[in-house]
């Protein structure tokens, strides 16, 4: 009985057993064990959450082994951590660390302004942004197990989220209708593999579990990015820059099982104290946007 | 025509629905407790089973799924699943396991982390052939049975998790079943295969003709 490890479909089927959950962002062993009481279905470790990034400046990199180290033997559930853009080094460290996942993210300054990583070679599945389908099967044909909406991290907007997500929802929902001699051209277009764009079209979504990230602070954000079509919510700078993080995650967590009750969320968003303080998307200079990396 | 729910809290709950729908089942998502009225079985999916439970006790599940197991409602947990009817859990946390209804003890994630995620094919006697092709996701695994538990399945030879596996030499125990209830340490939602399924809706159909007569 031969067992096959780090095959496309191990590596798939990781992520669909974090659907309907949240993963989120930590960056030591207390803030990981608090994800995991509020009930998170995965942590994330890394430097510096998004906002403090866009506060200080300075380049942002992977988290030290150390800290990841250390979270790993915090929590019993999943742990990701990040790797930057194109750093197919970093990501072979996290890969000997033993991380259940890697995302390769924008949120961290980018090691490489022209190519991603080659996420093939890889036992590990890997985690990517995008912010339409074009992108999210440029990152899926280079081996991404698991897309995610990028939004824009760090700022507790969830306005780009809501047009990331609806952009690669609404990119697939035209895949289904167009007539099949149309689809070379439509792959054409998205920049994005031909039979991939089929595969998407029969499935009618993408090949892999699509999340959201990038902005949400509130129960409400998450059931918003549910309802819109989402897997499961990536939660950031949200709660750990919130006033309560513990309550505020609990809350998030129950928001992402029962998107579809608005009693339950009424219930769950009472008197969660200060959420993060946000970032109007016009504040910030063009060449500070998160999104805007990778390709 | 049986009624089954799913429990959706978290995990891959849609996959079990989707499975059950083509075999012409009627399944349905399990939130809240009233959405377990009249169901004639129940499958616990994959997920977190730290979530999982987590969620159940906060919106009053676990009281009435103990309940409905109690009065013979058949009952499937995969991965995730099996860790919350196990009777117990070598390292659980605070609060697990929740369901203590099978009578086994198991191991969460017993194979590693999910680099060593893997999958294979399984002999599973009671589908007959072709063996079972299985996904193992962080999986956890069964590390002693009760005398009222049947095994259907093992992993044969490689990385042997529990010493009682290692000293009887037969191989890590996957796949349980004991009376209305089955456990299952990988995922048969996944891989299209629908045998697990219809064994499943084979125990609901013999639970309901038992109560029939």
């Amino acid at each position: 009985m031969e067992q096959q490890t780090g095959t496309l479909r191990v590596k798939r089927t990781f992520p669909e057993m974090l659907k309907g959950g949240v993963i989120m962002d930590v960056v030591n062993a207390e803030q990981a064990r608090i994800a995991e009481e509020s009930g998170a279905s995965a942590v994330m470790a890394l430097e510096r959450v998004p906002a403090d990034i866009r506060r200080d400046g300075g380049v942002a990199r992977m988290s030290d082994p150390e800290l990841i180290i250390q979270i790993k033997e915090a929590v019993t559930i999943p742990v990701m951590a990040k790797c930057r853009i194109g750093h197919f080094v970093e990501a072979e460290i996290l890969q000997a660390l033993g991380v259940d996942c890697i995302d390769e993210s924008e949120v961290l300054t980018p090691a490489d302004e022209a190519f991603h990583v080659n996420k093939h070679t890889f036992d590990v599945p890997f985690v990517c942004g995008a912010r339409d389908l074009g992108e999210a099967l440029r990152r899926i044909g280079e081996g991404a197990a698991m897309i995610r909406s990028k939004g824009e991290a760090g700022t507790g907007n969830i306005v780009e989220a809501v047009r990331h997500l609806r952009t690669i929802t609404d990119g697939i929902r035209k895949l289904t209708i167009v007539p099949e001699e149309e689809l070379m051209t439509e792959a054409k277009n998205l920049g994005a593999p031909y039979e991939l764009v089929r595969e998407v079209r029969a499935l009618k979504r993408l090949p892999v579990v699509l999340f959201c990230a990038g902005g949400v602070a509130t129960p409400a954000d998450a059931a918003l990015v549910m309802r819109l079509g989402s897997d499961g919510v990536f939660v950031g700078s949200g709660i750990f820059k919130s006033a309560d993080p513990l309550r505020r995650a609990k809350a998030i967590v129950k928001a992402t099982t029962h998107f579809e009750d608005p009693a339950i969320l009424a219930e769950v968003s009472r008197g969660l104290g200060e959420p993060m303080r946000g970032i109007e998307l016009g504040a910030i200079p063009e060449r500070e946007l998160m999104a805007a990396r990778g390709w | 025509m049986a009624r089954i729910g799913v429990l959706a809290l978290q995990g891959d709950f849609r996959e079990h629905i989707h499975t059950l729908r083509a075999l012409g089942a009627v399944a349905h998502p399990v939130r809240l407790p009233r959405e377990l009225d009249g169901v004639d079985g129940l499958i616990i999916p994959g997920g977190e089973s730290t979530v999982m439970g987590k969620l159940m006790v906060e919106y009053g599940l676990d009281q009435p799924v103990r309940d409905l197991i109690a009065v013979g409602t058949p009952t499937w947990g995969t991965c995730a699943g099996l860790i919350l009817l196990s009777r117990a859990t070598d390292n659980a946390l605070a609060g697990q396991p929740l369901l203590a209804a099978l009578d086994v003890r198991t191991r969460r994630n017993a194979f590693g982390p999910q680099r060593a995620s893997f999958e294979a094919d399984l002999p599973v006697p009671a589908l007959g052939d072709p063996p079972f092709h299985a996904v193992f996701i962080r999986g956890p695994a069964v590390l002693s049975v009760g005398a009222d538990v049947e095994v259907l399945a093992r992993l044969e030879n490689l990385r042997h998790t529990s010493e009682s596996n290692e000293s009887t030499g037969q191989g890590t125990i996957v796949a349980v079943r004991q009376g209305h209830l089955l456990g299952t340490a990988f995922h048969p939602e996944v891989t299209g295969d629908p045998r697990f399924h219809e064994y499943f809706l084979g125990m609901v159909r013999g639970a309901r003709a038992e109560q029939q007569m």
